[in-house]
């Protein structure tokens, strides 16, 4: 019998409704969600009841562990009730994935969290952010001081770092990916090689030769130098990245227009990397600017304003912090968590220009 | 005697399981692929889905045994049931499903890390199903025997799945799937990366397996529906709209006297 | 009549031509890119290789000075001439060790979260989330440790002394079991600070995981779910075996960098110099730690011994990194991982 599976026009409207509608499938049931419900409260209870007596004093994260542990007893018991034992080792598995992330995350979140919380104290003091710490004592009340030279002074660093390294690590990566031959192996390898280099030993490095070698007073310079010998690597092997995902394609059709290898790189390979390039520029400055192992040893930490990179020991946000830290006055540690969230929000804003990057020109990661 | 697969579900007596789809529909986001598709396979026969590139024969198997809903941002109308029951009901476990129903894929795809034994009891390993070793040895005999690989490969059970031929891999995969003790079994173009000879081995397993399970293969070789199949249902998607089933009956009545002109034209290679 | 002069050879029976070299002609404009480029490319290669060079070249005088004795000696006290660096190469694998055996876990769990279990809406803001932990600053880390951390682990620490300490490594030097106990002797370890250290491993391990993951093939992902296989069947027979190259060479590369962590160190620790396994215990010291404490009032051969003593964590990093570079390229989702 052939039966041909076209519903009449009367009955089909009238099942529309129930038959166009997508249907919920749902994977968790009622019950689920009860049990895993059950299971979180009564474990609490439990564990609330019995840390006092059995493990006083084991603090917090004691606390939370023994949470997670009893929650784990008492849910596998709840599944085991209803199904298979392979079930249970899936949903206990299911379960500490689940917990794991969210404790990864909310290490993440506190430390912002806490930072930010413990900055504004400073913050609400505006001369924190107009003023410099000359002639004021780190002991000196908050709305007194501020850090107006670290800022600046980590603008300038950063600034003449970037200055520096981005015409040598973009034009290495250049050399690397569009001119390539044997060469471009022994720079990769060296390259590659050198963003292992521990940041502290770039500042060492600056410190040994420039300032005890020739003799070059400790400066923002100094510290630029220092940070472009990290960052180049990064940008270099980054870019490299970007380039050689342009399609090969896009090169040989400027090519058979006529186009010499310098428009091609110029006109077309470079602007098609444009998102890569810049998200490598700017995953280097965010790393940059936090360096505080750099800007410790090679640039003096000054307490007053300064633009001059070439002369004069010039303050920088991770300095300002360590140095404020190092005195352990209530008030300094307040003004360096102050400075922390500066640079905290510093490296937020940077990271959301690359979210925004990436979302434009359409390249997920 | 091969021991029973422990999960507590009834061994239908015929050997397979009925299948009826009732009014599915199928939406990839917002873009809707199948529309109002009904179909009813009964038990320990074999049905064909044919029909040209793209007119949702893939997307209505993989509705059929809950593969559908892996992809992100999938959603589905309709029901389809299983001996009676409704697979997609809210009480329903995914994995029973799918252990119920099996797959077949296109590309085969054993498991490369794991010997061609182990791969036979894959199913089970995924699913902590533990066995005696005695069992075990049985197992992988019996599935390897009706997948029509064992003699190939008896002797060397211990090396890796990816040493294997085309089209001894799909047997292989044929082997992994009925390991779980399915009542039914879903081939997407079983043949279709596989040279002549292993294609006609995989027809006669599948003439073989039709009385255990029941099957349901999509193939885009009508001559091979033809050989195979009992029963053939023959999709299509009118430019821009989501598919169908246009027409459904025997097979042989299908190629030689089909009752839609559309049909006609597919099977006499007039497009598609 | 017309004299045909380029007459194929094979025609008339000759041997055919033989292949000739193609050598592109450059444009004069290409020739000033192209030596442009490599003047950058070369240059950076001198100065970086230079100034590796130079760090190696620093321990002839620091072994000429202190001899073979400053890989064993383990102060650190350079107004006797007595300095070493063994105590802090063990003090700096202490904290990175720490910091992996905490983070590794995490990671993978973390990763394995990601690529498999969590919704499709999470699953950008996660990784996200992941990148933002990366780039946070480690003084801001050593803060955070210090001063919101270190009071709720060292509470833990006690809690491990007092039940674990007859392993050596959970020993303490106090009285666990005191009803006063002493606070200050669980502070400023090598165990908070490899706590601090773990928040920068965690993001670094977790990326390159979750990147080989989400590589593992769709082809196998869907067998394994097709054949009853719950998320966990699906990622332990085929993601996890998959991954193994990137899950170990993550791993590595995250504990490259915590070998060569320095703010975050600076700011928990208390420096103490000599070899020991309590990482529980206050007082330790890394390499980084070391130089940044002592490069002020260095002389000139002490100055050399730091810098030695920087250019042997320079090895170790290197050969770590390398290490994991390698064992990424080589697993079986080498060729499309970047690390």
């Amino acid at each position: 019998m052939i039966t041909v599976d076209r519903l009449p026009e009367t009955e089909s409207a009238a099942h529309a409704g129930l038959k166009r509608a997508p249907r919920k499938i749902r994977v968790l049931t009622t019950d689920d969600w009860l049990s895993l419900a059950g299971s979180l409260c009564s474990s609490f209870a439990i564990v609330t009841v019995g840390y006092e007596h059995l493990l006083d004093g084991s603090g917090t994260l004691g606390f939370l562990f023994c949470w997670y542990i009893a929650f784990l007893l008492i849910y596998a018991c709840l599944i085991a009730m209803s199904s298979s034992r392979h079930l249970v080792v899936e949903r206990l598995v299911t379960v500490t994935l689940y917990i794991a992330a969210a404790l990864v995350i909310s290490a993440l979140g506190s430390t912002v969290v806490y930072t930010f919380g413990k900055g504004w104290h400073a913050f609400v003091h505006l001369n924190f952010f107009t003023h410099d710490m000359s002639g004021v004592s780190p002991t000196a009340p908050l709305d007194e001081g501020g850090i107006l030279q670290a800022i600046v002074g980590t603008v300038i660093e950063v600034g003449i770092a970037v200055a520096v390294s981005l015409p040598l690590g973009i034009g290495t990566a250049i050399y690397m990916s569009e001119v390539g031959g044997r060469g471009s192996r022994l720079v990769r390898t060296v390259v590659e090689a050198m963003t292992a280099l521990p940041e502290i030993l770039a500042g060492l490095f600056v410190y040994v030769t420039l300032i005890v070698g020739f003799g070059l007073p400790k400066s923002g310079l100094a510290a630029s130098v220092a940070m472009a010998v990290t960052m180049v690597p990064i940008i270099a092997r980054a870019s490299e990245v970007a380039l050689r995902v342009v399609p090969n394609g896009l090169r040989e059709a400027s090519m058979a227009l006529g186009a010499s290898h310098w428009k091609t790189v110029h006109k077309v390979v470079l602007p098609s990397a444009r998102a890569g390039l810049a998200t490598a520029v700017i995953l280097s400055v965010a790393r940059g600017i936090g360096e505080t192992a750099v800007v410790l040893i090679t640039s003096g930490a000054s307490s007053f304003l300064t633009f001059d990179p070439t002369r004069n020991p010039m303050n920088s946000l991770p300095l300002f912090i360590y140095t404020a830290y190092v005195t352990g006055e209530p008030a300094a540690i307040a003004r360096a968590f102050g400075a922390a969230s500066v640079l905290l929000a510093m490296v937020l804003a940077l990271f959301v220009a690359i979210r925004l990057l990436s979302r434009n020109e359409g390249v997920t990661r | 005697m091969v021991p029973q697969i422990l999960t507590g579900r009834a061994v239908s007596s015929g050997g397979g399981a009925r299948v009826d789809a009732i009014e599915v529909s199928a939406w990839f986001g917002d873009t809707q692929v199948l529309d109002d598709v009904s179909l009813s396979v009964p038990a320990a026969t074999v049905a064909a889905l044919i029909g040209p590139s793209g007119c949702g024969k893939s997307t209505f198997l993989r509705v059929l045994n809950r593969m559908h809903e892996s992809v992100p941002g999938a959603q589905l109308a309709g029901e389809v049931h299983l001996n009676g029951d409704d697979i997609y009901a809210p009480g329903q476990r995914v994995t029973t499903v799918r252990k119920r129903i099996g797959m077949v894929f296109q590309k085969p795809n054993p498991f490369p890390a794991m010997s061609i034994a182990d791969n036979v009891t894959a199913g089970l390993a995924l699913t902590n199903v533990r066995m005696s070793r005695g069992d075990r040895s049985a197992l992988v005999e019996d599935c390897l025997s009706r997948a029509g690989l064992w003699n190939e490969v008896k002797d060397r059970l211990d090396s890796a799945g990816s040493t294997l031929s085309g089209g001894q891999q799909q047997r292989l995969c044929i082997a992994r799937a009925l390991a779980v003790g399915p009542e039914v079994l879903l081939m997407d173009e079983p043949c279709s990366a596989l040279d002549p000879t292993s294609t006609r081995r995989i027809e006669e397993t599948i003439a073989e397996l039709c009385s255990q399970v029941t099957i349901v293969i999509v193939t885009h070789n009508m001559q091979q529906a033809a050989r195979v199949s009992q029963q053939a249902a023959f999709f299509l998607a009118e430019q821009g709209a989501p598919g169908g089933i246009v027409e459904s009956g025997p097979t042989l009545q299908l190629f030689e006297n089909p009752a839609d002109p559309r049909t006609a034209d597919y099977v006499n290679g007039r497009f598609g | 009549m017309t004299v045909a002069s380029d007459v194929s050879p094979t025609v008339i029976g000759l041997q055919p031509r033989p292949p000739q070299r193609l050598v592109p002609g450059l444009e004069p404009s290409d020739r000033i890119f192209h030596g442009a480029v490599t003047v950058v490319g070369i240059s950076v290669l001198a100065i970086t290789g230079a100034i590796g060079a130079f760090l190696g070249y620093q321990s002839i005088p620091t072994l000429h000075h202190y001899g073979l004795r400053f890989f064993t000696q383990t102060s650190w006290q350079p107004e006797l001439n007595r300095i070493g660096i063994a105590a802090v190469l063990v003090g700096t694998v202490e904290v990175a060790l720490v910091a992996m055996v905490v983070s590794f876990p995490l990671a993978l769990m973390l990763a394995l979260f990601i690529s498999d279990y969590a919704p499709k809406r999470v699953k950008s803001w996660l990784v996200s989330a992941i990148d933002l932990m990366a780039a946070v600053p480690s003084i801001i880390y050593g803060l955070w440790g210090f001063f919101l951390l270190q009071p709720h682990a060292i509470k833990l620490a006690r809690w491990l002394s007092q039940h674990f300490g007859w392993i050596p490594i959970f020993h303490v030097d106090t009285n666990p079991n005191a009803a006063v106990w002493q606070q200050s002797r669980y502070t400023s370890s090598a165990f908070i600070a490899g706590l601090a250290v773990a928040m920068m491993a965690i993001p670094l391990a977790c990326a390159v995981m979750r990147a080989v993951f989400d590589q593992a093939p769709l082809g196998e992902r869907e067998a394994a779910m097709a054949l009853g296989g719950t998320r966990f069947g699906v990622a332990k027979t085929v993601v996890l075996p998959f991954a193994k190259g990137g899950i170990i060479g993550g791993t590595m590369l995250a504990m490259g960098r915590a070998l060569g962590e320095t703010a975050a160190v600076l700011i928990i620790i208390s420096p103490a110099y000599e070899i020991k396994a309590r990482i529980l215990e206050a007082g330790t010291q890394t390499v980084s730690a070391l130089i940044a404490a002592n490069f002020g009032n260095a002389t000139t051969s002490q100055l050399s011994a730091l810098l030695t003593a920087g250019f042997v964590l320079f090895l170790i990093t290197l050969v770590v990194n390398t290490g994991a570079a390698v064992i990424i390229k080589r697993g079986r989702s080498g060729a499309h991982t970047e690390i």
